[in-house]
């Protein structure tokens, strides 16, 4: 069969693209590589090529924010932060997927509304608020508004999951007798598992690449986040780009692979949920 | 009707209804504590000086005449003058740049990428921006506007203009325009996957139907294909409407904390930042930060507006 001159050419167009937008990862991962004095003038100077995973290990024990630390604490952080409020959103939304409420469109609009707000408009009181509680430079601090703030969203994506179950099951179960907190847990939830598997790959990935309530409420040099340390890995007047590209990568590596292997529930949570919000 | 009205009152105190709304405790609890009043808390203080005296709008005229927020004084130097156009011009600044730019070359995308092979991976290796935390993509942006080890000044120095190659961070006329087409390249993937999702569910007939009544590529494009794509639209406009307002990791990171050189790439959330954090201005810091949410409001209430309406 004869290829069109017109399919080839745009083959060839989007390939080209793809290879071009590659180039800012490959830089840094070249240079991540490589030492520092090889990628002075550019790191597709290959002149001298000597790839090494130095860069790596001096990144993960840097001398004053090691990486290896940061990474390990937004462990201790993200994971968390993604199952407290996918149950207490799940539940929430259950509830206004079936239960009659007189004030729930009204609800429903400040949920929406919640969503655009920024960060900001909260930070201050936010941080006086788990200062009066002790919980400032505190991982239940950083868990508990992390959770409060991914709520909205989830509580909107679960309940319009919710409302394409049918409903037969839980009369049926209701009928013979089951609480509505039993039907929740044994018969809602566990059909529910591509939607709760979404949430949490896109919750997880909000929590670990957040810096700005990180930085509001964790202080002390040693509970810093991984993404925290970045830019003080980044010197005020040189920097050591072959360190702080291997920092890069680091910490990108884990949202980056929770991508690779996720990606079906994913995409199908950032499609529902700016489409259906 | 006595019993009727007795029957509905044991019910709403029933058993039953207080389970009901144990589900929703706990989302209640979280976000009262930490979203509700933490906002009306930052709404509040936006009208109070910082000795607790009710002062009105006071502090909004006072923080938009502010050379940090808005810097109209010397017009024709723009950007390289100390404080640069203010944070508030510079967010408009980066929605005029961005928002049409990372609109077209995602639908662009979008519509090359129906027709090519291995479509999935160019995708994904489009839509990596997306996943990168925005701080290492403020990191790498620094490093591809680098003077030596960056991309851009390599090609700049390929295509013969070594003249302007420079440390693009380091200027204060070049600071935000480089972060902004960074950010073209971080964030057309949203849009080319929100279009992508949008053009499967254009039926095929459609096509083939206008193509028997002799329609052009063009009219199909823009009678069929644009049209049909609207909601898609809307959602990328607001969503990337968000986004620049929003806009803060990427300036920390590749700017630097105080917005680049003289503040030339400073935005309303470092501002509000750098007064609350840093100079414990709390009352100014958070009249930026309702600006800043009057602005986002604004938005969404025109995107829901729109979708209720359909």
């Amino acid at each position: 069969m004869k290829v069109k001159k017109s399919t080839v050419m745009i083959n060839i167009l989007a390939w080209s693209i793809a290879l071009l937008w590659t180039f800012p990862f490959l830089g840094v991962l070249m240079t991540s590589i490589r030492p520092y004095r090889e990628v002075l003038f550019g790191w597709w100077d290959f002149t001298e090529f000597h790839p090494s995973l130095s860069n790596y290990v001096e990144a993960w024990n840097h001398p004053h924010v090691p990486l290896g630390m940061g990474i390990r604490n937004s462990f201790l952080v993200a994971i968390p932060s993604t199952l407290i409020p996918l149950f207490v959103a799940a539940l929430a939304a259950y509830g206004f997927a079936r239960f009659s409420l007189p004030i729930k469109n009204y609800i429903f609009t400040v949920i929406v509304l919640m969503m655009s707000v920024p960060q900001q408009m909260v930070a201050v009181p936010l941080f006086q608020i788990l200062n009066r509680f002790g919980l400032v430079d505190n991982y239940i601090g950083l868990i508990l508004v992390h959770s409060a703030w991914g709520l909205a969203w989830i509580i909107l994506f679960m309940r319009n999951f919710f409302l394409t179950l049918p409903v037969e099951v839980e009369e049926a179960a209701k009928v013979d007798g089951a609480s509505d907190f039993e039907i929740f847990y044994k018969i809602v939830l566990p059909m529910s598992f591509p939607a709760l598997a979404s949430v949490a790959v896109l919750q997880f990935m909000w929590v670990w690449n957040d810096f700005f309530l990180a930085l509001i409420v964790i202080q002390g040099t040693e509970n810093l986040l991984a993404t925290q340390r970045i830019p003080l890995m980044r010197g005020e007047f040189f920097v050591d780009w072959s360190v702080l590209s291997a920092a890069s990568i680091l910490v990108m590596m884990v949202p980056v692979l929770v991508y690779a292997l996720l990606q079906k529930y994913y995409i199908r949570g950032m499609i529902g949920w700016t489409l259906k919000g | 009707v006595r019993e009727v009205a007795r029957r509905q009152l044991s019910s709403l105190f029933s058993l039953q209804a207080l389970i009901r709304k144990l589900f929703f405790a706990p989302a209640l609890i979280l976000i009262v504590f930490f979203v509700i009043f933490p906002i009306l808390q930052t709404f509040y203080i936006s009208f109070f000086s910082p000795s607790g005296e009710f002062v009105g709008l006071n502090n909004y005229v006072y923080v938009l005449g502010q050379k940090e927020i808005v810097n109209v004084e010397d017009v024709p130097r723009g950007l390289s003058q100390p404080y640069g156009l203010g944070a508030l011009l510079h967010n408009m600044i980066w929605i005029s740049i961005h928002l049409p730019l990372s609109l077209f070359s995602g639908l662009i995308l979008a519509l090359i990428l129906r027709r090519v092979k291995g479509a999935s991976i160019i995708k994904s290796v489009v839509f990596l921006g997306m996943v990168t935390p925005m701080i290492v993509g403020g990191i790498i942006l620094r490093f591809t506007f680098d003077k030596n080890v960056g991309i851009v000044n390599g090609l700049l120095r390929l295509l013969g203009l070594e003249y302007l190659t420079r440390s693009w961070m380091a200027y204060p006329e070049s600071t935000l325009f480089a972060l902004i087409f960074g950010s073209v390249w971080l964030w057309t993937g949203f849009s080319m996957i929100v279009y992508s999702a949008g053009l499967t569910t254009i039926p095929e007939e459609y096509y083939e139907a206008a193509k028997i009544d002799g329609a052009s590529p063009f009219q199909m494009f823009f009678r069929i294909t644009l049209p049909l794509l609207k909601p898609m639209t809307i959602t990328v406009v607001t969503m990337t409407l968000l986004w620049e307002l929003k806009i803060f990791d990427i300036v920390y990171a590749g700017a630097g904390a105080s917005g680049g050189p003289g503040g030339a790439a400073n935005v309303l959330a470092l501002q509000m930042w750098n007064w609350a954090f840093q100079a414990f201005r709390f009352n100014r810091a958070a009249t930026v930060a309702t600006i800043l949410t009057a602005l986002t409001l604004a938005v969404t209430i025109w995107m829901t507006r729109y979708m209720v309406k359909r």
